[in-house]
């Protein structure tokens, strides 16, 4: 069983295989599944992220009216304008949002590896197959590839905001999708774990600060920055561009970072954006004074 | 190593709005009303940190209560869980506590009907997993990751050798176990994890020892 990035590198390169692969050969060991008990397993969750976005793109709110509208708002800034960072950066963008504005809006979503951060891997998966034209299998490859990254922070980290803020959440989704973009664009092993890295590194610190404790504000729109930058982070790993700090001392890194974060700061709703005069005052409207 | 599966990283399918406090909280209510092996009439459940802080923001409310009516993660039905338990007649009472915990998102669960009473404590540690900290009073660590059995029984020479023996006899496999009791020859539990589930036959043949009390199990 690989424990670490570099562990999980190394078995691809030996072996001369995808990082997928690695994940998949360990889960069919694992759990004594077959390979195509796997793929249908993850076909259906490929499915609900499919259909969690399609959703998102006829348009939701959520309960409280603080989400919703702004994937459909992008579609459509998309088909009138020439966005500025590009085509397929922005389609992630808007997809991971429109995830997220589903699960606030207490919809059925994949966690991937929260709910709070499920827009990034799908956001990303489903905006760079319009350039890179994937099979279905490498589609679900993709989310063993994401799987077997969350994979390592989720055992040598954590992935929940209450125990590490939101650079465990975002940051942990931004950096699985980073690596498994690499996958599908034909990189290798080690630019997986450089992209993963590099994002990871920038998420550094983010703390999990939601207003009113809700997964919304800021949580759509985490999603929305966090795939846009996996989507870059992709694109230096392919441009042949290293983290200077290997990913595991990266995790290693966010680790401590997140054992002395105050549980103000730790998705418990009082401290950052949640404790901002207009935090509050959202708070107030949503569950009265006294709460 | 806390998380064994792609699946616990990429998944579960859920409804939102939070896996820690949404589908965590379903799974841990889940876990207590298998344990009790019915459903409970009363709950009373108890909300520590983040669980108490954000609980009605997140739906760890109806989350819980979906979990003690038997609903999966991504049951439609979760969000009017409150309801359907109401109708169904389950009260439910939520106390937020400030007592301090080890785990950020810890919830003690008390339940019952007018015949039996179960007292669990669950932590929800991320991306929908869950284990089990504390069943009626003894410390444990159920992840949930294999099947198990959990026996309540007097502590008496024989009684755990009894519960092996009939294992081995179905050919189930021990992959780990720990044994705990209240005192010297009073109440003790002893939780088995094991590679395959042990299926009812097994346990009524197990129930039927001397010393068992009581025997329930998780199935995975």
């Amino acid at each position: 069983m690989f424990r670490t990035v570099k562990e999980l590198v190394e078995i691809a390169e030996t072996k001369e295989i995808p990082i997928s692969e690695v994940m998949i050969l360990q889960e069919m060991e694992v759990k004594d599944k077959t390979r195509e008990e796997l793929f249908s397993e993850m076909e259906k969750n490929l499915q609900v992220m499919e259909q969690a976005i399609d959703r998102a793109l006829q348009g939701v709110e959520s309960v409280t009216g603080l989400t919703g509208g702004d994937a459909v708002r992008v579609q459509q800034y998309m088909k009138e304008k020439t966005p500025l960072s590009g085509p397929i950066l922005l389609d992630a963008v808007s997809k991971a949002m429109g995830t997220n504005e589903v699960n606030a809006a207490m919809g059925i979503i994949c966690a991937t590896p929260t709910a709070g951060s499920a827009g990034c891997v799908p956001g990303t998966l489903f905006a760079v197959k319009n350039q890179l034209n994937p099979t279905r299998e490498q589609m679900i490859r993709y989310l063993f590839t994401a799987g077997a990254f969350g994979f390592v922070v989720a055992n040598n980290a954590f992935i929940s905001g209450a125990a590490g803020g939101c650079q465990a959440e975002i940051g942990s989704a931004g950096a699985m999708a980073s690596a498994a973009i690499v996958e599908m664009a034909g990189g290798t092993p080690q630019q997986s774990a450089e992209a993963f890295a590099i994002t990871l590194k920038n998420m550094l610190g983010l703390v999990c600060d939601p207003v009113a404790g809700l997964v919304e504000v800021p949580c759509v729109k985490r999603n929305a920055l966090g795939s846009s930058q996996a989507i870059v982070s992709a694109d230096l790993a392919l441009a042949g561009v290293k983290s200077r700090i290997p990913a595991d001392e990266v995790i290693g890194a966010m680790y401590r970072i997140g054992r002395q974060m105050p549980s103000s700061l730790r998705e418990t709703g009082e401290g950052g954006l949640a404790d901002t005069p207009t935090g509050r005052l959202l708070k107030e409207k949503i569950f009265g004074a006294s709460v | 190593m806390k998380y064994n599966s792609v699946f616990d990283i990429i998944g579960p399918v859920m409804v939102g709005p939070s896996s820690s406090h949404t589908a965590g909280a379903a799974r841990i209510g889940f876990a207590a009303r298998t344990l009790f092996g019915k459903q409970p009439t009363w709950a009373k459940i108890y909300l520590y940190e983040s669980f108490a802080k954000t609980y009605r923001g997140h739906g760890t409310d109806f989350a819980l209560a979906g979990g003690l009516l038997g609903f999966q993660t991504d049951d439609k039905r979760m969000r009017n869980a409150l309801q359907i338990a109401k109708e169904q007649g389950l009260t439910i009472e939520f106390i937020e506590d400030n007592s301090g915990v080890e785990h950020p998102n810890t919830a003690r669960l008390v339940i019952g009907d007018e015949k039996d009473q179960l007292e669990l404590v669950g932590i929800s540690i991320g991306g929908g997993k869950v284990e089990i900290i504390e069943l009626n009073g003894f410390r444990l660590r159920l992840s949930g990751n294999h099947p198990a059995i959990l026996v309540m029984h007097n502590d008496r020479y024989g009684a755990i050798a009894s519960v092996t023996k009939i294992l081995a006899k179905h050919k189930i496999n021990i992959g780990h176990m720990e044994v705990n009791r209240k005192d010297v020859g009073k109440e003790a539990l002893m939780v088995i994890e094991t590679d395959q589930n042990v299926n009812d036959d097994i346990l009524e043949e197990l129930k039927l020892q001397d010393h068992i009390i009581h025997i329930s199990k998780i199935e995975s």
